[in-house]
């Protein structure tokens, strides 16, 4: 059980900054998840943390113990890794008993934990099989009782599913979930995947270019993120994002985007208020964009007017791509919504659910 | 199968057997030439079978090469095993511990490979005799330790590149250092790296003529191919003697890559498998 500190470290591979400054506070028992595209940094912040990269400056802690120099073997971790790395040369059994053989622990206490992670994961009668006798889903679960004997103060994971079909990432998704209830440790996670992060983590560390962009709960991630990056990486389709002018017009504030003209719900006025006259970003989700006809009630909303380019029907919902002038932005409507191709269509903006971004900072402009 | 295809088809295997049949010509020579009497043996008759086939060429030379073929299990077996093993960790350092310069520090190391023999005897020697090595089996050994380092380094690096650095560090964290990862993880999976080399070296040190020419005066102590060279008289060879001796000291090699050849190719193609 141990919190993890990131204290302003920085990873430079040559003149690549591979992490920048990132500090972070992990707290013990937390479920943190890393998340951000390829090539962000959030796999070397992990490799930093569980000292298989060096860390060019910086001080990261686990609990109160400052581990920069300390090896892999003695900073209390276990990790999961993208490929799973198990021994080929080893049974089942071994590979998990292997660290705990290493760390010379009695052998009766060793069989008695192997045998009850492979309990706890369902892979009891597999101990004596190779890892190439394994399926993927198999060997995942053989990587993840590989770290569970070693009882570690932090579990690392590196993309842990990414290997497994679609059917069975969701359902261990779920059984990382547990598990980690179970076991009450300290969770660090590294994925490329936003649902992921969404459905496991207690916090979400976004990262872009080796630099932290925010972090938070997913829910506060979702409804008010800091910068355009962060609200258009989380949820799924993106944000759409509109350039945009903020107007004062009879005592009103709107947000002109040319071809669309919508008002700011009066609740909001003061917030974006100071900003009136200024080129803003206008951020709308899919999901808050309705068609008139079934758009649910208590809303604050804004009509707008655009023409259907594309409709996917997904069954329990339609993804619209609409045409407002030539900038294209997408819509996720009720499945009972007819239309098709070419037609013009009004949708409904819910206003309550806007966001407004600084065009050159690209940070928010909503209360925080 | 079309006419065509049929006439490709036997073009084809009439130029690979052509071929063959060149390429074995020298082997079917030395085979019959060694089973002929000292009579039957002439350049005219080069192409007449044994008759009567007669084993007197393989017991003669036999007598006089097999202490030198004794010599050369002496140095070949260690010398490949040592080799080998230098090979396994230097390959393991330079695939797995990149450290500032490996990369130079290995192009280095395979200019090694690229070095004539001929062109260093001198150095070769005076380092020998200095060392207190000149003159005996262990000089032997020492030498082809030595020159194998470089191919099979090579060998080695390429395997163990092949190998997923995740496995090197899932080790790190249950807790091997330096040692204990090449102990515990890539020797146990580096069989078939093994088995290619451990052919390459034998092979390549059994065949050897120069160094043990050089290092060893004693004739005594000579590898097997210096004993048959010395077959040849100065003034009169006898081709039967000559021609069976140079088949018995071809004979390990020729066995070796009989027996394990399929599993050198196996072994070639190892570094693309996946574990």
């Amino acid at each position: 059980m141990a919190s993890v500190t990131y204290d302003h470290v920085y990873k430079r591979f040559g003149d690549v900054v591979a992490v920048n400054d990132l500090t972070i506070q992990v707290d013990d028992k937390e479920f943190l998840v890393f998340v951000g595209p390829s090539g962000c940094g959030k796999t070397t912040s992990l490799r930093l943390l569980a000292g298989l990269e060096e860390i060019t400056e910086g001080r990261i802690f686990i609990g109160n113990r400052l581990v920069n120099d300390v090896p892999p073997k003695d900073r209390d971790i276990a990790m999961v890794f993208q490929s799973y790395a198990l021994y080929p040369h080893m049974s089942v059994y071994d590979n998990m008993a292997f660290g705990l053989k290493l760390r010379k622990t009695p052998k009766a206490e060793i069989d008695r934990k192997v045998k009850e992670a492979a309990e706890i994961l369902g892979i009891s009668q597999l101990l004596d099989r190779k890892p190439k006798q394994l399926s993927g889903g198999q060997r995942q679960r053989v990587a993840v009782g590989r770290a569970i004997v070693r009882d570690p103060a932090v579990f690392l994971f590196d993309e842990p599913l990414s290997n497994l079909d679609a059917k069975l990432r969701v359902q261990t998704r779920a059984e990382i979930s547990k598990l980690h209830q179970r076991l009450g440790t300290t969770f660090i996670y590294v994925t490329h995947d936003q649902v992921e992060a969404m459905t496991m983590a207690s916090r979400i560390a976004v990262m872009k270019d080796g630099l932290l962009q925010q972090v938070d709960s997913p829910q506060n991630l979702y409804d008010h993120p800091g910068n355009v990056f962060v609200a258009g990486f989380i949820g799924s389709p993106s944000m759409n994002f509109f350039d945009a002018t903020l107007v004062e017009q009879d005592g009103k504030l709107f947000v002109d985007a040319g071809t669309f003209k919508v008002q700011v719900p009066d609740n909001k006025r003061s917030i974006y208020l100071p900003y009136k006259g200024n080129k803003v970003i206008f951020g709308i989700r899919p999901e808050d964009i309705h068609a008139a006809e079934y758009a649910a009630p208590g809303i604050t909303p804004a009509r707008v007017t655009a023409e259907v380019d594309v409709t996917e029907l997904m069954g329990n919902e339609i993804f619209l791509y609409l045409l407002s002038g030539k900038k294209q932005f997408i819509a996720r409507v009720d499945p009972r919504t007819r239309t098709h191709a070419g037609e013009t269509i009004d949708v409904l903006f819910n206003m309550d659910n806007m966001h407004l971004f600084d065009p050159q900072s690209e940070k928010t402009l909503d209360a925080v | 199968m079309t006419l065509q295809r049929v006439w490709t088809r036997g073009a084809i295997y009439f130029v690979l057997v052509a071929f063959a049949a060149w390429y074995l010509m020298p082997i079917y020579l030395m085979l019959i030439t060694g089973l002929k009497t000292y009579e039957q043996v002439g350049i005219t008759k080069m192409w007449a079978l044994p008759y009567p086939v007669s084993l007197d060429g393989f017991s003669q030379a036999w007598v006089k090469v097999s202490a030198n073929f004794g010599n050369s299990i002496m140095i070949t077996v260690p010398a490949a095993i040592i080799s080998a093993f230098i090979g396994s960790i230097n390959g393991y350092i330079f695939a797995k511990w990149k450290f500032r310069g490996s990369n130079t520090i290995f192009m280095l190391f395979l200019v090694g490979m690229f070095l004539p023999y001929q062109g260093i005897l001198i150095p070769l020697v005076q380092t020998l005799m200095a060392l207190g090595l000149y003159g005996s089996i262990v000089g032997v050994i020492f030498v082809h330790c030595v020159f194998g380092i470089p191919i099979t380094a090579l060998m080695f690096r390429s395997y163990f590149a092949g190998i997923p650095n995740e496995l090197v560090d899932a080790a790190k964290i249950d807790g091997c250092g330096f040692f204990g990862i090449y102990r515990h993880i890539l020797l146990p999976i580096a069989f078939p790296a093994f088995a290619v080399v451990l052919i390459w070296q034998f092979t390549t040190i059994w065949n050897d003529y120069l160094i043990g020419l050089i290092v060893v005066s004693n004739p005594r102590l000579a590898p097997v191919n210096v004993a048959v060279k010395n077959l040849a008289g100065t003034y009169t060879t006898q081709w039967q003697v000559q021609m069976s001796g140079a088949l018995i000291a071809a004979l390990p090699t020729i066995i070796v890559y009989l027996a394990l050849g399929k599993f050198f190719m196996r072994g070639l193609l190892a570094g693309s498998l996946k574990g």
